[in-house]
């Protein structure tokens, strides 16, 4: 009866372990608006993975990096401002996707994709999450310092011989795949949540950046166990739990934190 | 005060050439027709007003812009050391100076500390980048930039966020590593005045070469008058009479004798 528990546990603990460090740079390089533009356009990547009958998270991937390219495209023409735009995408993918959600026979549970279901999560699914995070933390961990040179200054890195669009988009794809993975867990209303919250957490005791990836890390995944606790004995959802708990740590560490 | 190329640099071949090189951005021409040849050891400033192209041109020496026509000729196995005006970073990113420095590929302790006394930095070796003083921080970008042992520095407005005493010794600065590491130095500056005993050679810049040649006779110089000489000096002397203190390396104000 327990392991359906820490089954959830577990999938908690990966997700947290590996949104600390990936959400340092979406911290870091203010892509917070994208990281959820990325996650809204998830649905509509479910949409279409079910319309086209292929696999779910690779359909995900597909849209989030679609959503990302036309961003991209977009952003080169420079007459409307980022934040706009990514409103666009993010609201229209969202929109669209339901939209197409309502002609697949609806045999799916829109609230577990908007809102997670944790508790509801299968092997095949976790193991989806615990390749994808293995990815992540493998390009995170060989490329930690071309990332944050790039991140830094992208035109020294380029002058210093890093590769940077190649970066640029390694960054993307591997913020795509987590988005994926870890939509069951927090569900894409939510996601972003544990990769900003964790990591601004941290940022009120780290001296390094690796400090701060680490701190956001264990402040996940500390939010996780409390979140999923906390939905144990208070019967609430458990994605929402989770966050909330990110939440509380941060407001602790903004009152404890280092004089700067 | 003559000032004369590095011995070393005669008969040699040019370290960094630009043939007839134009640019434009969405329509609009930044750069008409711009030749220039910087030979080995020698000091060339970029002058001229903003949005006179001066930032695009060294981007495009760099190599980080392609130019729309003409080409950019850098001699073979000549790395380049750049400094930027500033980092993309605020205090969202906790990164010690030491840290910051190591980015840099193949560096080691040993030559991190050389490097930054070298610039007159040491003390802030173990400091908070984001803590750092305008002149600090353009010391331990020119850290960053010698550390790749470079054939020729660029440096974009090395003395940007620096009060007028801390500029005159920073472009000492950069005279005696020219000196100390025979490399080239292309910058961008603003003040012709102060550059001047620095300098092998000012062009003098608004979206084509006005007029080049020696300091003294780029200042003499009919078209540089017209530029500089009367709205230039007005603005320049509103500037200077702007403070009634200048800040020393440690961030103390400190209180000009003269006043305002």
């Amino acid at each position: 009866m327990l392991s359906f528990v820490l089954f959830a546990i577990l999938a908690g603990l990966i997700l947290a372990l590996v949104a600390g460090p990936l959400g340092c740079f979406i911290v870091w390089r203010r892509m917070a608006y994208f990281g959820d533009t990325l996650a809204h356009s998830a649905l509509l990547g479910i949409a279409m993975g079910l319309l086209a009958d292929i696999n779910l998270q690779i359909a995900v991937v597909l849209a989030c990096l679609l959503i990302a390219f036309a961003l991209l495209g977009l952003e080169q023409r420079k007459t409307l401002a980022t934040d706009t735009l990514l409103g666009i995408l993010a609201h229209s993918s969202l929109a669209l996707g339901l939209v197409m959600l309502s002609f697949t026979d609806n045999r799916i549970d829109l609230m577990a994709y908007l809102f997670g279901d944790l508790l509801a999560i299968s092997t095949a699914e976790l193991l989806w999450l615990a390749g994808g995070s293995l990815m992540t933390l493998v390009v995170l961990l060989l490329k930690w310092n071309e990332l944050l040179s790039l991140t830094l200054h992208p035109e020294l890195a380029h002058v210093e011989g890093l590769d940077t669009s190649r970066l640029r988009i390694m960054l993307l794809l591997i913020m795509a795949l987590m988005v994926a993975v870890s939509m069951k867990i927090v569900g894409v209303l939510l996601i972003t949540s544990l990769l900003i919250i964790p990591p601004a957490t941290a940022r009120h005791y780290a001296t390094s950046p690796e400090q701060m990836a680490l701190g956001a890390s264990v402040a996940g995944m500390l939010s996780v166990i409390g979140g999923i606790t906390a939905s144990w004995y208070l019967d609430t959802p458990p994605g929402p739990s989770i966050v909330t708990t990110a939440a509380l740590l941060f407001i602790l560490s903004h009152l404890t934190r280092r004089p700067v | 005060m003559i000032t004369t190329s590095h011995p070393e640099s005669h008969n040699t071949a040019p370290v960094l050439t630009l043939r007839s090189v134009g640019f434009s951005a969405s329509g609009r021409e930044i750069l008409h027709n711009i030749s220039l040849s910087i030979a080995p050891g020698q000091i060339v400033t970029l002058i001229g007003p903003n949005g006179a192209g001066k930032t695009t041109l060294i981007k495009i020496a760099m190599g980080l812009l392609k130019p729309d026509s003409g080409n950019v000729q850098l001699q073979p196995g000549t790395r380049i050391g750049y400094m930027p005006q500033r980092l993309q970073m605020e205090a969202t990113i906790p990164l010690r100076v030491d840290r910051f420095l190591g980015l840099a590929p193949g560096t080691d302790r040993a030559s991190i500390s050389g490097t930054l006394k070298e610039v007159g930095a040491s003390h802030v070796l173990n400091s908070n980048v984001a803590s750092l003083s305008g002149g600090e921080l353009q010391r331990v970008l020119l850290a960053r930039a010698l550390l790749r042992n470079p054939g020729l520095l660029v440096l974009d407005e090395p003395t940007q966020g620096v009060d007028l005493k801390g500029q005159a010794e920073l472009y000492n600065l950069i005279t005696r590593i020219r000196d100390r590491h025979h490399c080239s130095v292309l910058m961008v500056s603003h003040d012709l005045h102060l550059v001047m005993s620095s300098t092998d050679e000012v062009i003098c810049l608004n979206q084509h070469v006005c007029c080049h040649g020696h300091p003294e006779q780029v200042g003499n110089d009919p078209i540089y008058l017209e530029m500089f000489g009367r709205k230039g000096v007005e603005a320049m002397a509103l500037y200077t009479h702007h403070h009634n203190h200048h800040h020393d390396l440690t961030g103390d104000i400190v209180r000009d004798p003269k006043g305002s």
